[in-house]
């Protein structure tokens, strides 16, 4: 390392080349020595290359012309140097991660970890090669307070409660026997497989049976990260998922006990009983420590979440910062960090999804999935750099005895516990599945980082160590990894579903809890349903009032249920754009009509509704005019840095339904012209529409669809009524600068909404509004209509009616 | 004395083959059928309301009144029992034995069949063999009926909506003026395909033994 000679080497943590180069560059510019030229520009990853000679460019610029003057451009390069070498390779993390998607055919071969792992190894092959020294990037600390806590929140907060829970003895054998298991399998097998060498003089003769015990404790944990990263690509069905998932969460504690325990004894060299006892206790307080931290934590969370009604712009930093606040809390007193993380999740996340805005939710799930993929990306990009770091010590007999032994383990340890456990289970294992299960065990940067952490001088064997631990990780990350999925597809694994919960499975998911709870308390006794509902009934009492702000304490869950998927449909009708293609809730022709056993009789479609119209029409056609222009009254006087739109859930619901509805309607219109008055396909009697409708004093009962309809439009009665004209149809000025045809609602720019905009500030000053066709509407002019008189009337209503699309395009920006 | 002993041993080898129950839960719940029924060969509905843990269920009045349906009897039965025995008992318990190992792939799409069966017979009380959208309404409320007013006026959109769920998935082009008479026992199925319900619809059956019972609520 010639250049690095100066006074501005730092032995900084997570340096790597691209950022070396710059270093040199500064020092060239400090010390005016511009003759030497940086070493390590020529050997830079390409993304920072052109930067680099750009910033010598400069560099010398500002040096030929500024000399000793006053620095016009000065080159500070050790003032931002952290945070943008981290930058540098979060944006290296994220190209890669952007190139792999890209790239077709290979994601389906290839899974992502592998990939990772080959470009970390190129990178750190790359700063080799330039003779430079390979920071030591996937150093412990970085690894376990930045890159880990992510991941685990991410998996912890969407971790699906019910399959855990209904599962948790079989994860908890898995995760505990299991893991202590293989430890010791593992660590006591390498022990004796080293011990029988006679022959030749061995450096293995020398290793003790603790540090074998530690190896194996350190190498037996399924990783997470890793499970995550391939397990997300097979789509397996949810049960397989959550075992082995749930089975690398859980086995952290015994992960942490086991290693404290042998690191602190390898040093003395004797285990007594009591050692033994305290260390089951330590993994007791570990384990339920480490839950009872978390859960703490995600109790003050969630009872924080209550009053962030009024900044809602920062809810979703509660949610980060106390599971943080639970993890490092955890981590300080060596308690199972990864256990509080997942308990502070679960427990936090059902409250606080009560209580925070629908974008707030949007937010951390967006913020969640970032932080995790980042991380997953960077954890196995710098387990390919550190690979070609470290100082390895390559044994043949170690290393495959250590393959061999970790893979034997896990097949013997599953299949043994998968016979006890299958004596308990209702629904048992089959062979399949414990071969996924088995097959399913990776390892992964947990075990690296702990090995890193080894002390040298209490380990000699270190480095081999490490070796032996990425080999095994390189070894279950490719080859199983890579082979699991076509494994999954030979097997003919059961698959996970794909399709979305609909409301009756909701229903009857319900239904079959409380059917189960009255036959257990007929049979009486007491198993698993019956607890379980003394739980759910006691939280719904005491937990969710305590937690949850305003009446959503006392929602049921079907009910919250119904909400969500409500939400979610009229959301998807707005995302999909103007009703181009309807989401599948409602993909048929079927309607409420449909399944009303009092319908009226029905009337011929002339004369069906037509009477009645253009009251009810004009009415309805004022009421959205007048929505858009009190909506954009609010946008203009609105903005502000700290809130986003004044409570956007409450007032955003209703808008949807209303939108979700005109889609519908202008849906039927485009598809046929006969019925299209008379379908209002939405579920008309939403809750909120509801409590709506009995705010203004209306009645809930079914009405034919028309008057339905109306009554719907306006579920403000406050709401500023238009002027009514006296003379007949009123005309309305609607520019409809988009077009009713739905492929041009996207083309909308912000141009034209701004000048919408201002045409209805206009036409409120005017109250005048104005009706005139359209021009621009492709739905209703379909050809070959016989009867021309009726004909016109209808085309003169469809064309009436403004559509969504204007109200549409209009809110577009603000929902989420 | 040992005559009766084995009149009764007999019997429940009887039971065993109809049910499918091993002798030991028979016994434990003959036990308990007894306790119930206050040492009477018979239970009646009372008998059943009187039960304190089923106070909070909201659902209370139909799981009651599915034991005193004949259409869980496996005969060819409809109406409803005022009393019934243990046989009877037996047979509804019988509904919610879990599958084994050793199942097959047939046997257990029958068994899925006939706990859906019973769900539907739950929901269609007046059995003509489809649940209209006021039984479905009927069976919304009273999930929601621990839920106070809130839950009512949601049910009835709940229902609706869920009405009109099965409606499109299962007939997806109605023109405007068909009507959907209400949900048959293949709509439910194909609606419910995703609960996996031969696997769910289940509880424990006490051995004798108790100690694998303990061990099976931590691992089930």
């Amino acid at each position: 390392m010639p250049s690095r000679a100066g006074p501005h080497s730092p032995a900084g943590v997570g340096k790597s080349l691209p950022e070396r180069g710059l270093l040199l560059l500064l020092m060239v510019f400090v010390f005016l020595e511009g003759s030497v030229l940086p070493l390590g520009a020529a050997s830079s990853p390409d993304i920072s290359h052109k930067e680099n000679v750009d910033n010598h460019q400069v560099a010398a610029v500002v040096h030929n012309n500024t000399k000793k003057a006053f620095p016009v451009l000065d080159l500070d390069y050790k003032h931002v140097q952290t945070p943008f070498e981290i930058s540098l390779w979060v944006l290296l993390a994220s190209l890669m991660k952007l190139g792999f998607h890209l790239i077709p055919r290979l994601s389906g071969i290839v899974p992502e970890s592998c990939l990772l792992i080959t470009v970390g190894l190129l990178v750190g092959g790359l700063i080799k090669l330039a003779g430079e020294q390979v920071p030591p990037v996937l150093d412990s600390r970085l690894f376990f307070l930045c890159l880990l806590p992510p991941i685990i929140l991410d998996a912890g907060y969407f971790l699906p409660i019910r399959a855990f829970m209904d599962n948790l003895g079989t994860i908890l054998m898995f995760a505990v026997v299991g893991t202590l298991w293989n430890a010791f399998f593992i660590g006591g097998l390498l022990y004796a497989v080293c011990q029988i060498q006679p022959a030749n003089p061995n450096p293995l003769h020398t290793l003790e049976l603790l540090p074998c015990l530690l190896f194996g404790s350190i190498v037996s944990a399924v990783d997470p990260v890793a499970v995550l990263a391939v397990f997300e690509e097979i789509h397996i069905n949810e049960l397989l998922h959550i075992l082995v998932f749930g089975e690398s969460l859980l086995n952290d504690a015994v992960t942490v006990v086991l290693y404290h325990l042998f690191e602190e004894y390898s040093g003395q060299g004797t285990v007594t009983v009591m050692d033994c006892f305290l260390g089951v206790l330590s993994f007791l307080v570990v384990a339920l420590g480490g839950v009872l931290v978390g859960a703490i934590y995600g109790i003050l969370a969630a009872f924080t979440s209550r009053f962030a009604s009024h900044t809602r712009v920062i809810e979703p930093l509660f949610v980060f910062v106390y599971s943080y606040m639970a993890y490092l809390s955890a981590e300080m007193f060596h308690l199972s960090g990864i256990m509080a993380l997942i308990a502070c999740g679960a427990v936090m996340r059902p409250y606080v999804e009560a209580n925070i805005s629908h974008k707030s939710h949007t937010t951390i799930k967006y913020f969640l999935k970032m932080w995790s993929s980042v991380s997953e990306t960077l954890i196995f990009i710098f387990l390919g750099v550190a690979t070609v770091d470290g100082p390895h010590a390559w044994n043949w007999t170690f290393v495959t005895v250590t393959v061999i032994l970790c893979l034997v383990a896990r097949v013997i340890g599953v299949i043994g516990l998968t016979y006890v456990i299958n004596q308990f289970r209702i629904v048992k294992l089959t062979t399949k599945d414990q071969f996924i299960i088995a097959y399913g065990g990776l390892r992964g940067a947990i075990a690296f980082s702990l090995g890193f952490l080894l002390d040298k001088n209490h380990f000699p064997m270190r480095e081999m160590f490490l070796t032996a631990i990425i080999t095994v990780i390189f070894f279950t990350v490719f080859v199983q990894g890579m082979t699991i999925k076509p494994l999954v597809e030979l097997l003919a694994v059961k698959k996970k579903q794909e399709a979305k919960r609909s409301i009756n499975e909701e229903i009857h998911t319900q239904f079959l809890d409380h059917l189960l709870t009255g036959i257990e308390d007929i049979c009486g006794h007491y198993g698993h349903h019956h607890w379980k509902d003394k739980l759910n009934r006691f939280n719904k009492k005491y937990v969710k009032k305590c937690l949850i702000a305003g009446e959503r304490s006392r929602e049921p869950q079907l009910i919250a249920f119904y909400h969500k998927m409500e939400m979610k449909q009229a959301i998807e009708l707005v995302e999909s754009g103007g009703g181009v293609n309807l989401p599948s809730a409602v993909p048929s022709t079927v309607s409420m009509q449909n399944i009303q056993p009092k319908k009226p009789p029905p009337a011929k479609p002339a004369e069906r509704a037509l009477p009645q119209l253009p009251r009810g029409r004009e009415e309805e056609i004022r009421n959205i005019l007048r929505g858009n222009l009190q909506r954009t009254r609010q946008r203009l006087r609105s903005y502000n840095r700290h809130t986003l739109v004044a409570d956007p859930y409450e007032d955003g619901f209703g808008d949807f339904l209303l939108k979700k509805q005109k889609m519908i309607e202008l849906e039927k219109k485009i598809k046929d012209m006969n019925n299209y008055l008379t379908v209002p396909a939405a579920p008309p009697d939403s809750p909120t529409m509801c409590r709506a409708r009995l705010a203004s004093g209306k009645d809930s009962d079914f009405k034919p669809a028309q008057q339905q309809k109306g009554s719907k439009i306006c579920p403000d009665p406050q709401a500023y009524r238009g002027k009514p004209d006296s003379d007949n149809v009123p005309t309305i000025h609607v520019d409809l600068a988009s077009p009713q045809s739905p492929d041009s609602v996207n083309m909308m720019d912000e141009f034209r909404r701004a000048g919408q905009q201002q045409k209805h500030q206009q036409q409120e000053e005017n109250q005048g509004l104005m009706m005139k066709p359209p021009s621009g509407q492709s739905g209703p002019k379909k050809p070959g209509e016989a009867d021309s008189d009726r004909d016109q009337q209808k085309l003169t209503r469809c064309l009436s009616d403004p559509g969504p699309s204007a109200d549409e395009d209009e809110d577009e920006p603000f929902l989420p | 004395m040992g005559a009766s002993q084995t009149r009764s041993a007999h019997k429940y080898q009887d039971l065993v083959d109809r049910t499918g129950f091993s002798v030991e839960q028979i016994k434990n719940l003959h036990k308990r059928f007894r306790h119930l029924s206050g040492n009477e060969e018979t239970i009646s509905k009372e008998n059943l309301d009187r039960i304190p843990a089923l106070a909070n269920n909201p659902i209370k009045k139909q799981i009651v009144d599915a034991f005193f349906d004949k259409r869980n009897q496996h005969q060819d039965e409809v109406g409803s029992f005022e009393e019934i025995g243990f046989e009877q008992f037996l047979m509804v318990m019988s509904h919610f034995r879990p599958p084994t190992l050793k199942t097959t792939e047939d046997e257990k799409e029958a068994l899925r069949k006939e706990k859906l069966r019973f769900l539907f017979n739950m929901h269609d009380t007046d059995n003509d063999g489809t649940i209209t959208l006021e039984e479905y309404r009927k069976v919304v409320e009273e999930l929601l009926s621990k839920s106070g007013a809130m839950g009512l006026e949601a049910a009835k959109a709940i229902a609706d909506a869920a009405m009109l769920e099965v409606a499109s998935t299962n007939v997806p082009h109605m023109a405007p003026d068909d009507f959907y008479e209400g949900i048959t026992f293949e709509h439910f199925e194909q609606i419910l395909k995703g609960l996996e319900m031969e696997s769910r619809m289940h509880i424990r059956f006490l051995d004798v033994d108790t100690t694998t019972m303990r061990c099976g609520k931590s691992t089930s």
